[in-house]
């Protein structure tokens, strides 16, 4: 078998008509995973133990577990609880869920490196809580970590294709529909490959692009 | 700690009069086994200027960092006027552990400037001094601004507002985290330290507004300095501490001019000497 050309300019657009719903499952579970894992940051640092402990353990738990076994719970398994999601919904959420547990840990290592001097003139200032964490804190804790969250937004990207698991027609469900129906695996899979790198290179390199200004930034200041 | 009868804490060893701003009352602190101060009784009036000096370790930045509430006493009371810092009375009448709300309502009281500034690094110097009055305090914009404005002119940053912090001198930035402090109008402002991270020629212009703030305002001040000659001026009473204890008190003259205790006077003569 060889490559055609033919074929694979016929067959591009309809590959890459999963774009938009790509991008979108995208962007949706990385939203889950920016909020709720400044979810799972404020729980974890609460007074009481137990939340602390709850949380950690969650995270631990949806850390050591292959987002596909998620995936699969959460679609074919939470229905039988009566817990019936479409699957873009369970998609959005299995990734975005999973992802929040790694954006957790950037944050806490954005927060870690912000001076104990400015909780403490938070306080003096008589900040509230809620207003040390989103005027004094986060303002600091985030610009620095900027490129970190980036890398994951790449990685969450790359994860797409496991939706296919269940039915979600994304890039690798279109090229293997495809393939199927024509007996030619190549020019399908191949182009499923060149879209990924199309995507992810750039972004790739504006986060280095961040990356490197936000050290300039620290190097001034 | 748990309920404390009313009983326990109504005798208060030292007489307090309509004039007391603080009180320490048989205050402690222990960091795991170590006790860095020591049944502090001290007393601090309103409008009160309070030199605290004693070599480093003695406890001084834990004294103001209790009343800032920064740092749990490990056993005593802190009274505030007529109420408890860290406790507050329940329905019953007894005291109890307090909770945020009212150390917050508690803290508007007080105001504090640290010895590495802890500026907003974020925040122009006008929102830096802005933002407290305006979230805090719930001052209109306008008022808020109005009144910052003015702090920063007198503490001479007038040109400076929409600079950032790491724009600005030493002696800069400690003037904005006075300015800062200051605006908030607390009855008690605590300066730790506030010019020994500077560099030599920038710690004259801190002194300065400190000066002019301890003449014009009738705000209490409580100031922990290496600065003797400073401390002298501006002070109504030094207290002198050594190891977790007050070693000696009593007027600038008193301190400076005839200290009793052999540990205050070899503690001036080191300073003399350098
Ligand atoms: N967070 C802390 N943990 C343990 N020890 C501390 C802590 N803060 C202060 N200390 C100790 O308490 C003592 C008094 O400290 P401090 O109040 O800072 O003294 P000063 O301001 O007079 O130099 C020192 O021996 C210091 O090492
Ligand atoms: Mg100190």
């Amino acid at each position: 078998m060889t490559w055609s050309w033919d074929f694979a300019v016929e067959i591009f657009p309809v590959i890459a008509s999963a774009l938009w719903l790509v991008l979108a499952v995208t962007f949706g579970a990385y939203l889950v995973a920016v909020v709720f894992g400044l979810v799972l940051t404020f729980l974890r640092r609460t007074k009481y133990k137990l939340i602390t402990y709850i949380t950690n353990g969650f995270i631990e738990f949806v850390r050591s577990t292959p987002p596909l076994i998620q995936l699969f719970f959460v679609y074919f398994a939470l229905p039988t609880v009566g817990i019936s999601l479409d699957k873009y919904t369970a998609g959005i959420l299995t990734l975005g869920i999973h992802y929040s547990t790694y954006l957790a840990e950037v944050y806490r290592s954005g927060i870690d490196a912000v001076p104990i001097g400015q909780w403490e003139a938070a306080k003096a200032m008589n900040f509230s809580k809620v207003q040390t964490w989103f005027r004094v804190i986060l303002p600091q804790a985030i610009p620095p970590v900027i490129p970190m969250m980036g890398n994951y937004l790449i990685v969450l990207f790359k994860e797409t294709p496991l939706l296919m698991a269940i039915g979600v027609h994304e890039f690798l469900q279109e090229a293997k529909l495809i393939g199927a129906a024509h007996f030619k695996y190549l020019e399908a899979y191949t182009i499923v490959g060149l879209l990924f790198l199309l995507l992810s290179y750039p972004s790739a390199l504006l986060i280095n692009y961040l990356e490197k200004r936000s050290k300039m930034k620290k190097v001034r200041g | 700690m748990g309920v404390i009868e009313k009983e326990l804490y109504t005798i208060d060893p030292v007489k307090e009069t309509t004039e007391t701003l603080v009180h320490y009352v048989n205050v402690s602190k222990s960091y795991g086994d170590v006790r860095v101060l020591k049944n502090l009784n001290l007393e601090v009036k309103k409008g009160e200027k309070l030199g605290l000096i004693g070599p480093s370790g003695s406890g001084k930045t834990t004294i103001i960092r209790m009343l800032m509430t920064l740092e749990k006493p490990t056993s005593g009371f802190i009274k505030f006027e007529d109420e408890y810092l860290w406790h507050k009375e329940n329905k019953k009448g007894q005291l109890v552990e307090a909770d945020e709300k009212h150390l917050r309502k508690m803290r508007t009281n007080i105001g504090m400037v640290f010895q590495h500034f802890n500026l907003f690094p974020h925040m122009t110097i006008l929102r830096n001094v802005m933002e407290a009055p305006v979230r805090v305090l719930g001052l209109p914009k306008e008022e808020a601004k109005e009144r910052s404005v003015e702090m920063l002119t007198k503490v001479g940053l007038r040109d400076h507002l929409d600079k950032y912090p790491e724009q600005l001198s030493g002696g800069q930035k400690q003037r904005v985290a006075i300015a800062r402090a200051v605006v908030m109008q607390p009855k008690v402002m605590l300066f730790d330290e506030v010019t020994s991270a500077l560099d030599p020629e920038l710690v004259g212009e801190v002194l300065e507004v400190i000066r002019e703030l301890a003449n014009e305002t009738d705000m209490a001040m409580i100031l922990v300095t290496h600065e003797m000659d400073f401390a002298k001026e501006i002070s109504d009473r030094i207290v002198f501490l050594h190891d977790g204890k007050i070693e000696e008190e009593g007027t600038p003259n008193e301190i400076f001019e005839n200290p009793r205790s052999l540990r205050l006077q070899n503690f001036l003569k080191r300073f003399l000497r350098q």
